[in-house]
């Protein structure tokens, strides 16, 4: 074990190589590529022993990603942004082959128009396929992550793929220290995987199909992956458990920061929560009782857990690093649906999107949103959703919307009049 | 905790300077987090990275917005609004700037109200443009006066140990010296003082109107442009015809170029537009004849003649500034 200053793609690649991962179908994309040098370096030195191949694209790179899973060995691929979309239809068809790996996803916001910084776009557009998807806020908890992924995703109940979603620069690009557990000490964590009656030989060739059914079949099929994924709730428990019992680190399914005495609560999934938990310590500080929800887990979703954390909170504070166009943030959709109608949920929840294409969250902003929960549970009504917007970066968007509609005044201008004249 | 900003351009091993920093905040029992911002990867285009350092776990992330030190190692970026150089300077932030001008020159210009200090560029950092992050986190590891020479010099050996002895020692004699020179400037930063929640002004939010498309659609609109933009600038190693073999077949290189960098001249043999090309080397894999050859950008600059190699560095200034 040691105690080292890692990347989030360092530590993703860690996970991996501890996972003693077979195989790896790689296609790069920033701010993901990192991860796939990292495990490409280690199997050159000869530190890994695992085939990873390039392939042409990310849809290709999930067909054999699955393909491989349903051969029975342990499969790890990662993408980010674009790349996930790309890969979307294999998404939700590997994932109804029942053949479990993991794939780690390094959030980037989507395009148009085109951003390297991270937003949960990406990942939540993934938020239906099967996957079951445990998100981080450190370096440390991205390696751990892969490795309680592994033992969730191949849990014979379970047996359904996993992303593990880490910030693109916020986590990916940012070293932190991370303790990197001796391979013996995984070992006794997370065993070979045993794919049961998933096998190939390349000595006795089989085919493997899905079949085309009709809506009764067709139902089975898809509601027992339903099954499986909110089994995973509670076998998760017993897997962090074991966990934390081998590494004396505990990641619930849902993590709280000074949440039982809050008045108010913040609810944040991905790296940006880690600054709601320093706003958090600030403003108990000045006397304002609040606190931090975070779920890990959004596949399956942590209803009842999430239930219990805000129990009783006069007001809960949303903050969407996502948007959903046309309704609003996600993430407060998702809890408002597991809150309403059970007793003591929150009366107020306030809806913020904040933190799109890696914009940063400011702790004034975080002490602003406190004092915007608390007046409207005063108020005893839900406020206006509010995107966190200042005025002086409209400012600065005025100031380029104004060259670049010049650059095009001075194109129409120059215009020959006659398309033909040209 | 310490907020140190370092910025500069891509190629001068900001990104590099900023891990030895943490890596040697590190080695002296910190807690760290040392993290890159960047846009669209390329050589020369503005960069900046953050190195924070505490005695407690860190929970901050993202761009330092109130630093305690900044380190600049490409004066020309004060001119650059979107590299960020100046933004959250206040009273209390050391700046040291890698530049010729006299400190008295920056004080005056940039009208700061903290001290200032030169990081004198010598002749070797001017030929390896790499060494400069690495006197940027000699600089602030004096300054912070928490990191000895030992951690620093580990620090060095630590993070370049893949480029070969030769670079690392380079970079190890550089931090050593630019250590040795920020002595009397020890300790001189401290740790920011932490402003209360309360206390911080603002957010100034606002409501986003809903405005037309014709006004909020994200679109550029430009006159090829792309011909303006030097994408040569990028290359590490440049296509060269040998007239010799070339068989003036006209096509196979122009064709399979992806920039559209080649023509046929008037005689048939291909014209390579090198403020264009990139560097890719695709004509050189499909050229039937072999004749164009690869040859790397210093190579190509020892080969030019003196007179040229002036002109094209002045062009480079232009675009830099």
């Amino acid at each position: 074990m040691t105690r080292q200053l890692v990347t989030g793609n360092g530590a993703a690649a860690w996970g991996a190589r501890l996972a003693r991962v077979d195989y790896i179908p790689a296609f790069p994309i920033t701010p993901q590529t990192e991860i796939i040098e990292t495990l490409a370096g280690w199997i050159d030195a000869g530190e890994l022993d695992a085939r990873l191949v390039l392939l042409e694209s990310e849809h290709s790179m999930l067909t054999a990603a699955g393909a491989a899973a349903a051969t029975g060995v342990r499969v790890f691929t990662s993408t980010s942004s674009q790349g996930l979309l790309f890969a979307m239809e294999m998404l939700y068809s590997v994932a109804g082959w029942r053949a479990p790996f993991v794939l780690v996803n390094v959030s980037r916001g989507l395009a148009a128009p085109i951003t390297l910084g991270a937003d949960h776009d990406d990942v939540l557009a993934a938020r239906d396929s099967g996957f079951l998807q445990i998100h981080c806020s450190t370096c440390q908890e991205v390696l751990d992550s892969v490795l309680l992924a592994y033992r969730l995703a191949e849990d014979p109940r379970v047996r359904l793929p996993a992303i593990v979603n880490l910030d693109g620069f916020q986590l990916s690009f940012t070293r932190e220290p991370v303790v990197v557990p001796d391979a013996a000490q995984v070992d006794g964590f997370l065993g070979p995987y045993d794919p049961e009656n998933v096998r190939f030989l390349a000595s006795r060739p089989v085919s493997q199909a899905v079949a085309v059914l009709g809506g009764g079949p067709y139902s089975y099929f898809r509601y027992e992956m339903h099954r499986a994924a909110e089994a995973a709730l509670d076998i998760y428990e017993e897997v962090a458990a074991s966990f934390a019992a081998g590494f004396g680190r505990r990641w619930d399914a849902v993590e709280t920061w000074r949440c039982e005495d809050a008045e108010i609560a913040f609810v944040m999934i991905g790296s940006f929560a880690t600054l709601a938990r320093d706003a958090v310590d600030r403003l108990r500080e000045a006397g304002v009782r609040v606190g931090l929800v975070r779920p890990r887990l959004l596949r399956p979703f942590p209803a009842e857990a999430l239930r219990r954390a805000l129990a009783g909170k006069r007001a809960v504070a949303v903050v969407d690093q996502n948007l959903s166009l046309g309704r609003g943030g996600i993430l407060h959709s998702e809890l408002a649906a597991a809150l309403y109608g059970h007793p003591g949920a929150p009366p107020v929840i306030a809806s913020f999107v904040g933190g799109l294409g890696g914009r940063e969250i400011a702790l004034e902003e975080f002490r602003e949103m406190a004092a915007v929960a608390r007046a409207a549970a005063d108020a005893g009504a839900s406020p206006a959703p509010r995107l966190l917007y200042t005025r002086s970066e409209l400012r600065e968007l005025r100031k380029l919307q104004g060259i670049a509609h010049a650059e095009r005044e001075a194109l129409a201008s120059t215009a020959p009049r006659d398309p033909e004249a040209r | 905790m310490y907020r140190i900003r370092l910025h500069g351009r891509g190629g001068q091993g900001i990104k590099t300077g900023s891990r030895i920093l943490g890596n040697a905040f590190f080695a002296e029992g910190f807690e760290v987090q040392d993290a890159p911002h960047y846009g669209a990867e390329r050589r020369g285009a503005p960069i900046f990275a953050s190195v924070r350092a505490a005695r407690a776990p860190i929970h901050e992330r993202g761009a330092i917005a109130r630093p305690d030190l900044v380190v600049l190692a490409d004066a020309s970026l004060v001119a650059v609004a979107a590299a960020g150089v100046l933004s959250g300077v206040f009273a209390n932030t050391t700046l040291v700037i890698a530049s010729d001008e006299a400190a008295a020159v920056w004080k005056e210009r940039l009208r700061l109200a903290g001290p200032l200090h030169l990081l004198p560029m010598e002749a070797a950092e001017r030929g390896e443009p790499g060494l400069v992050g690495t006197s940027c986190a000699a600089a602030a590891a004096r300054l912070v006066g928490m990191i000895g020479l030992a951690s620093l010099e580990a620090a060095v050996r630590a993070e370049l140990a893949e480029l070969g002895p030769g670079i690392v020692e380079r970079n190890r004699a550089r931090a050593a010296l630019v250590f040795e020179r920020f002595a009397p400037l020890a300790g001189s930063v401290g740790e920011g003082i932490e402003v209360r929640i309360e206390a911080l002004a603002g957010p100034e939010w606002v409501d986003l109107p809903h405005e037309p498309a014709r006004l909020s659609a994200p679109d550029v609109f430009g006159a090829a442009t792309s011909e303006r933009v030097r994408t040569g600038l990028w290359r590490s190693h440049r296509p060269v015809l040998d007239r010799e073999h070339c068989h003036r077949c006209h096509w196979v290189c122009s064709t399979f170029c992806p920039d559209a960098a080649i023509r046929a001249g008037p005689e048939g043999y291909p014209e390579i537009d090198y403020d264009h090309c990139k560097g890719c080397l695709v004509c050189v894999a499909v050229c039937p004849s072999h004749a164009i050859r690869a040859v790397s950008e210093r190579e190509a600059g020892r080969e030019r003649e003196a007179g040229r190699e002036r002109e094209a560095g002045r062009e480079r200034a232009e675009e830099t500034r």
